[in-house]
């Protein structure tokens, strides 16, 4: 292979990575709204915080891996009791997207100052766990295994999901919330509690995403602002409630940052809006939009 | 309380003095109504009286400020729609409202209580069943619902709310935007669950189809009722016609 080619290679395979970690975030994004109605502005700060759990999971224990399914089911924790109560009762307001936006803004607010307090304003260092150091060659190319391990656990929690949502009922049952959850709750089923649970899922997802992210990025109270703006354009892009949508546009996207960065290092940062409003005015209900609201 | 034509049939659904207000807007001004047991009881008025905000403040889909609303023998006033839908009431709405991208025959599966169909239960309603009543959605059962044509979409939506083995059926405008045979079809499709037992709470602008399925009928003005009684005694005043039905 020649170098050039290489480089395309790992700039591509670079772009897969942050894409992968996307879609983890922007996927319970666009659920969460697509079944509620609810654009939750801190759902970028769940996966910051997760990375945080991390980090001090990793103080703890010394161990990546119980960071990995501890920071994400602690997450995943916050994200169910903002649910039950708080979200619940500022919708019961009947403020209409007033009361949701402010109060997940209000969240956001909270979690940011939460780990300045706690963790203070300077960037943790998590080590990539010693098994997934280095570099792996395959066909005469060089990959660094960490970012293969995330693409994988991406997949395999992305296999997780595509079943839930299409081989169970509960899936089917949010299928149908997606397009309607009157409808739905005139049918026996309990959406407050299905709804929950999807929080309770998005949540641990944009954890899981963190604590892939912590060793990376480095854990600071920034960590959350590009992926959170770039899950914002995913969700808008993709269609709100469109988990193919997401997929689609979230890998598109990581490739664009890759390569944006590569080729055209001053238009990257508005590269991804200009990607937006491009669509917006051919497709203003995204890619795979279903809602007419 | 009077009560036409009851033939001392028990009552089953009562609704007492009901309020509901969509914003500053007053919707349903005190309304009041029975459906006894087995009956098919017809809400008919012109369009924005508030025929559909009725059935969707029993269903909990719109939340009444005061009044009664009591299930055989339970109050379900304010109750969210799952709770009313688990006391035994089934929606067919207006629109039909179907899951666009499910199959039809997951558009009926979601429509079962807790998941599992009771096969213990001799009269609890099957697949199979679902199918032998209504042969269209069989062929069609690996179908999206966005697939179906208008006919076949209100039998789902119709089989949808069958699968939960609702003991009252609150129907609204079961006939709209169909063809004369389709509508004929639907008819028959109602009386033959009315007969099973099922009672029925029957919104319809069609009058035919009302009045030849309808025990009692209850004629809606403008957020109020005007006009409660038999289908004979509606067919022996044609003033009460004019003033609620005709336009
Ligand atoms: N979601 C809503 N928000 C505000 N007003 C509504 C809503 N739905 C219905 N209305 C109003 O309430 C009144 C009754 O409507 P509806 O119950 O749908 O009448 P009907 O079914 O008899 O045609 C109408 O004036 C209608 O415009
Ligand atoms: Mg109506």
């Amino acid at each position: 292979m020649s170098p050039v080619t290489a480089m395309y290679v790992a700039q591509a395979i670079h772009g897969l990575t942050y894409g992968m970690l996307l879609f983890l975030v922007a996927s319970g994004l666009t659920l969460i709204f697509g079944m509620m109605g609810i654009l939750n502005l801190a759902h970028a700060s769940f996966f910051m915080l997760s990375a945080y759990f991390c980090y001090q999971v990793v103080a703890w224990t010394d161990s990546f891996w119980i960071a990995l399914i501890l920071a994400p089911i602690g997450t995943g924790l916050v994200g169910i009791i903002v649910e039950r109560f708080l979200l619940r009762k500022v919708q019961k307001l009947g403020l209409g997207h007033i009361g949701d936006l402010l109060l997940t803004l209000g969240i956001a607010l909270v979690i940011s100052e939460a780990v300045k307090t706690i963790w203070g304003t300077e960037s943790h260092q998590v080590l990539i766990p010693p098994s997934l150091q280095g570099l792996v060659t395959v066909a005469g190319l060089e990959y660094p295994i960490y970012r293969l391990f995330i693409i994988g656990l991406s997949l395999v929690i992305l296999g997780a999901l595509a079943f839930i949502l299409f081989k169970t009922r509960l899936g089917m049952i949010i299928r149908a919330a997606v397009s309607d959850r009157d409808m739905v709750s005139a049918l026996g089923i309990n959406m407050p509690r299905v709804f929950m649970f999807v929080f309770g899922v998005g949540t641990l997802m944009a954890g899981v995403a963190g604590v892939a992210a912590a060793p990376m990025l480095t854990v600071f109270p920034g960590l959350a602002d590009q992926i959170g703006l770039d899950a914002f354009v995913v969700v808008v892009v993709g269609g709100f409630g469109s988990l193919l949508g997401a997929v689609v546009v979230s890998l598109f996207l990581g490739e664009l940052n890759s390569f944006g960065i590569q080729f055209i290092p001053r238009l990257a940062p508005v590269l991804v809006f200009l990607f937006m409003a491009l669509v917006l005015s051919f497709k203003p209900m995204g890619f795979f939009g279903e809602r007419d609201e | 309380m009077p009560t036409w034509g009851m033939g001392g049939c028990s009552v089953f659904l009562e609704i007492n003095d009901l309020n509901t207000y969509y914003g500053p807007s007053h919707v349903l001004q005190g309304i009041s109504l029975t459906v006894a047991k087995g009956e098919i009881v017809a809400l008919l008025g012109r369009n924005g009286m508030g025929k559909s905000t009725t059935l969707k403040t029993i269903m909990g889909l719109a939340k009444p400020k005061s009044g009664q609303v009591v299930f055989q023998g339970n109050s379900i006033f304010g109750n969210p729609p799952h709770k009313v839908s688990m006391a035994g009431i089934g929606y067919v709405p207006e629109e039909r409202r179907i899951f666009p991208n499910l199959s039809v025959e997951d558009n009926l599966l979601i429509g079962v209580k807790g998941g599992v169909i009771d096969q213990s239960n001799p009269d609890a309603w099957t697949l199979e069943k679902m199918y032998e009543v209504f042969p269209s959605l069989k062929k069609r059962r690996t179908n999206k619902g966005a697939n179906l044509s208008g006919g076949e979409q209100q039998m789902l939506a119709i089989g949808r709310a069958l699968m939960g083995n609702p003991s009252l059926l609150l129907v609204d405008e079961p006939t709209e935007g169909l063809a004369p045979i389709i509508v004929e079809a639907v008819r028959d499709i109602l009386a033959e669950i009315n007969k099973m037992g099922v009672s029925i709470l029957l919104v319809e602008h069609n009058l035919n189809v009302a009045m030849s399925l309808a025990h009692r009928v209850y004629l809606m003005g403008k957020a109020h009722i005007g006009f409660v009684g038999t289908v004979k005694e509606l067919d022996n005043n044609p003033d009460a016609r004019a003033q609620y039905l005709e336009v």
